[in-house]
């Protein structure tokens, strides 16, 4: 009479109402969405607000629009923005993060002060963040300021309102890219497998890359997604909202690291001295693989806060600053200023959809971990 | 203890009795124009005294936030009593549109005020049959802001056209001014090239536009695209970091010769630069549109299902009464909608403004949201990024055709 006792009825009576919660707020409000994205609802400004709309059912209309409409360049702009703003966002908070670790590791003095000082970043809010910081990158003032104080000219760059951009690629061109991309990615999956000696591994990745670059060489060219030309790239004014977000969080993968050099056990560091490492050489060898499960983790966590941001550009630069403008600030004003519903909750799923890229890999290793453990 | 029940009793007593109606007023007016709206208020509380007034501000520059909140409430079946919009396709493309609103003709007739508003006022509050707020306040948007102690030491004047502004620019660059225009974020880009559309296609021909009978697409609207597109190449680089009073700041400090704003920034200049009219900063119509007066306006409307509907319609007749309108306007630094307002009221500015409202042609602004919907302005702002970045004309012409066929713009 397991499922009867009174533990497991406790469980469930005081388990019960989360559940409920979460699957009405949050899983069923995931499918709403879904389903929304999927209709024309706002399509017609008439029917947006209306008491009794009328939604009609138009399939992936709304995401073919996204990706090849006239009108949504904003929306492409805003994935390229992400894609680099993830890039180096994450690249900075973890470079800045394993130095500043790395620092306090070697116990300096006031350690506990310098601590609290560089995780205190992490205690404000975006919004915060992203006022103060504006402040600071002000084009005439702030941190162009500096180099009057010795006697130079003051700097000219314009942090948060820069129209250039570099790297500008085609988005016609990206069925091109990510096949080639993805391509090298199994073509390298191939080479290490069968390194290994996996050899049915090494064949079918070797053959999905073969495709695939076949693919891009001789369809990809031809696939063209949009009428004409349009050129998106890294826009230099993304360089000041980076800052601020690795400003905010580095100091968050400093603790996680400093927590990961304290758990390295004295007698490691001691064997690998007697072994003859020299200090550079035992981080190279011992400490920093033993630090890989710590930067995968803060990847992750880094990683969906940069795909979700919205308040920290919505402070620094507005809502309507198309250069440095994110998905998730695109979907509130989609949604809620142009009316837009079923669109607005597209760009919701992609981004969603974003996130799950990120995170469900995350999740499965873990939860397989965690029966292994079992 | 007892004493204290008794004295809660009496006040629940006389509150419910003195409170015979109640009227919640939704705007986003707070801050530096609360006083106005407080103003409106008092007289409004002096008329009916039995009714309490429920002030549900929601503050954010140009009801960014309140429109959202509006939003959630009018889906959500509590409209307020009645709510600020800017007055036009901003209402009429979002709640009217969606069979929302009341119609309030039969209040302008009762009032008289087809009369006492300006025709081409009634026709922009009008679309489906029907009239669909009251106007309390206008602002002015083609007014170009200038430096004239600075114009002079340079030895040019405010030009009259969009050929003679690149003159000007081109000449003052010459003179090593880096950026003779200056432009702030976005929005006041979208207000630039509304005056520089409106100076190049005329009073009717942008009126045309927004009836359809002129598509975007047509080589003047090309024309101004292009005109555009030059007019910001004498304008600063870093404009997208500018709020419109950091940009208004580049002219009263002088390095900036020009600046296309509304009529707030008079208020600006005046009240907190503590500048003169005509010597501290100067202001003509912006190229061009000399006789036309590019016009928004705050106003309320009524939705369907209100609450309170007798002392929602109250509130709207004084709002469009002259005493009301005029008890509201100089605190806010507008002028009155009516063309019968107490001129003594009013600064030296506002005298202007108000004597070319009575004469002008009067056209609607789009980014303040007189002539099209939200849905077309909000998406609107891109197309212009776009245009700054690529200056392809043809393609920003386009796009703005295609935004305005999905808007239901002349349909």
């Amino acid at each position: 009479m397991k499922g009867l006792s009174r533990d497991r009825l406790w469980s469930i009576a005081v388990l019960l109402p989360s559940i409920l919660l979460l699957a009405v707020f949050v899983y069923g409000f995931i499918a709403r969405t879904v389903y929304v994205s999927l209709t024309d609802w706002g399509n017609d400004p008439a029917q947006a607000l209306a008491l009794d709309p009328i939604i009609r059912w138009v399939g992936l209309a709304n995401y073919q629009e996204l990706f090849t409409g006239f009108l949504q360049g904003r929306f492409r702009q805003e994935l390229v923005n992400t894609i680099f703003f993830t890039l180096f966002f994450i690249l900075g908070c973890l470079g800045l993060g394993l130095g500043l670790a790395l620092v306090l590791d070697r116990n300096p003095r006031g350690e506990g002060l310098w601590r609290t000082i560089f995780l205190f970043p992490m205690s404000l809010s975006f919004i915060v963040t992203g006022t103060i910081w504006r402040w600071m990158l002000q084009p005439q003032g702030g941190v162009n300021q500096f180099p009057n104080a010795v006697g130079l000219p003051a700097g000219q760059f314009s942090w948060l309102s820069s129209t250039d951009a570099v790297w500008k690629f085609d988005w016609n061109a990206l069925p091109l890219i990510t096949a080639s991309v993805v391509g090298l990615v199994l073509i390298l999956l191939a080479v290490r497998a069968a390194r290994a000696g996996d050899r049915t591994r090494a064949i079918v990745s070797g053959l999905c890359a073969a495709l695939l670059l076949g693919w891009a060489l001789f369809i990809g060219p031809n696939v063209r997604l949009l009428p004409a030309p349009e050129l998106h790239g890294f826009n230099l004014a993304l360089i000041g909202i980076i800052i601020a977000a690795v400003w905010q969080m580095s100091g968050y993968t400093m603790a996680l690291y400093l927590a990961g050099l304290r758990g390295i056990p004295e007698e490691l560091r001691e064997a690998a001295k007697v072994d003859g490492a020299s200090d550079f050489g035992m981080y190279r060898h011992v400490i920093f693989p033993l630090l890989a499960p710590i930067t995968l983790s803060a990847m992750i966590i880094l990683g969906h806060i940069s795909l979700k941001i919205f308040d920290l550009v919505y402070a620094m630069t507005g809502p309507d600053n198309t250069y440095t403008s994110v998905p998730a600030l695109n979907m509130y004003l989609t949604s809620f200023r142009q009316n837009q519903f079923a669109l607005g909750a597209a760009i919701g799923t992609i981004l969603l959809i974003l996130v799950a890229f990120v995170i469900v890999p995350y999740l499965t290793s873990s939860f397989r971990g965690e029966e292994g453990h079992a | 203890m007892k004493k204290a029940l008794l004295i809660a009793a009496a006040l629940t007593v006389t509150g419910t009795a003195s409170a015979a109606g109640k009227l919640e007023i939704f705007s986003w007016w707070s801050g530096d124009e609360g006083p106005a709206l407080d103003a409106l208020v008092k007289l409004y509380k002096q008329r009916y005294p039995t009714v309490a007034v429920d002030n549900a501000t929601v503050s954010g520059g140009a009801g960014t936030n309140a429109k959202a909140v509006l939003k959630t409430r009018m889906l959500g079946g509590t409209p307020p009593d009645s709510f600020q919009v800017h007055a036009g396709q901003e209402l009429i493309g979002t709640w009217v549109v969606a069979n929302r609103m009341e119609d309030l003709s039969g209040l302008f007739k009762s009032e008289g005020w087809d009369k006492a508003f300006p025709k081409d006022v009634i026709g922009l509050l009008s679309a489906k049959g029907g009239i669909w707020s009251v106007p309390v306040n206008v602002h002015r948007s083609n007014v170009m802001w200038y430096n004239p102690a600075k114009l002079k030491a340079w030895g040019v004047t405010a030009p009259k056209t969009w050929a003679e502004f690149l003159t000007t620019c081109n000449t003052l660059k010459a003179k090593g001014v880096a950026a003779p225009l200056v432009v702030g974020e976005n929005w006041t880009q979208q207000h630039l090239w509304e005056s520089v559309m409106i100076g190049t296609l005329g009073a009717q021909g942008w009126q045309n536009l927004w009836t359809g009978k002129t598509k975007f697409t047509d080589p003047k609207v090309v024309q101004g695209f292009t005109t555009f597109g030059r007019v910001m190449d004498c304008a600063n680089k870093d404009a997208s970091g500018l709020s419109w009073q950091q940009a208004s700041d580049r002219i009263a400090d002088g390095t900036s010769a020009f600046n296309i704003m509304g009529d707030w920034a008079a208020g600006y200049f005046t009240t907190t630069k503590k500048l003169q009219p005509n010597t501290g900063f100067g202001f003509t119509p912006s190229p061009g549109t000399s006789g036309t007066f590019v016009m928004l306006a705050d106003s309320f409307g009524l939705p369907k299902g209100a609450k309170n509907r007798t002392e929602a319609l109250n509130w709207l007749r004084l709002m469009g009464s002259k005493a009301g309108q005029d008890a509201f306007n100089p605190l806010k630094g507008s002028i009155a909608a009516r063309t019968d307002s107490d001129l003594s009221k009013y600064n030296t500015y506002s005298r202007s403004a108000a004597a070319d409202w009575k004469r002008n042609k009067i056209v609607g602004s789009l980014v303040h949201g007189a002539v099209a919907p939200e849905s077309f302005m909000s998406a609107f702002g891109a197309v212009i990024d776009q245009f700054v970045a690529s200056k392809n004309a043809q393609g920003a012409a386009a796009a703005a055709q295609q935004l305005a066929t999905r808007s239901g713009i002349g349909q």
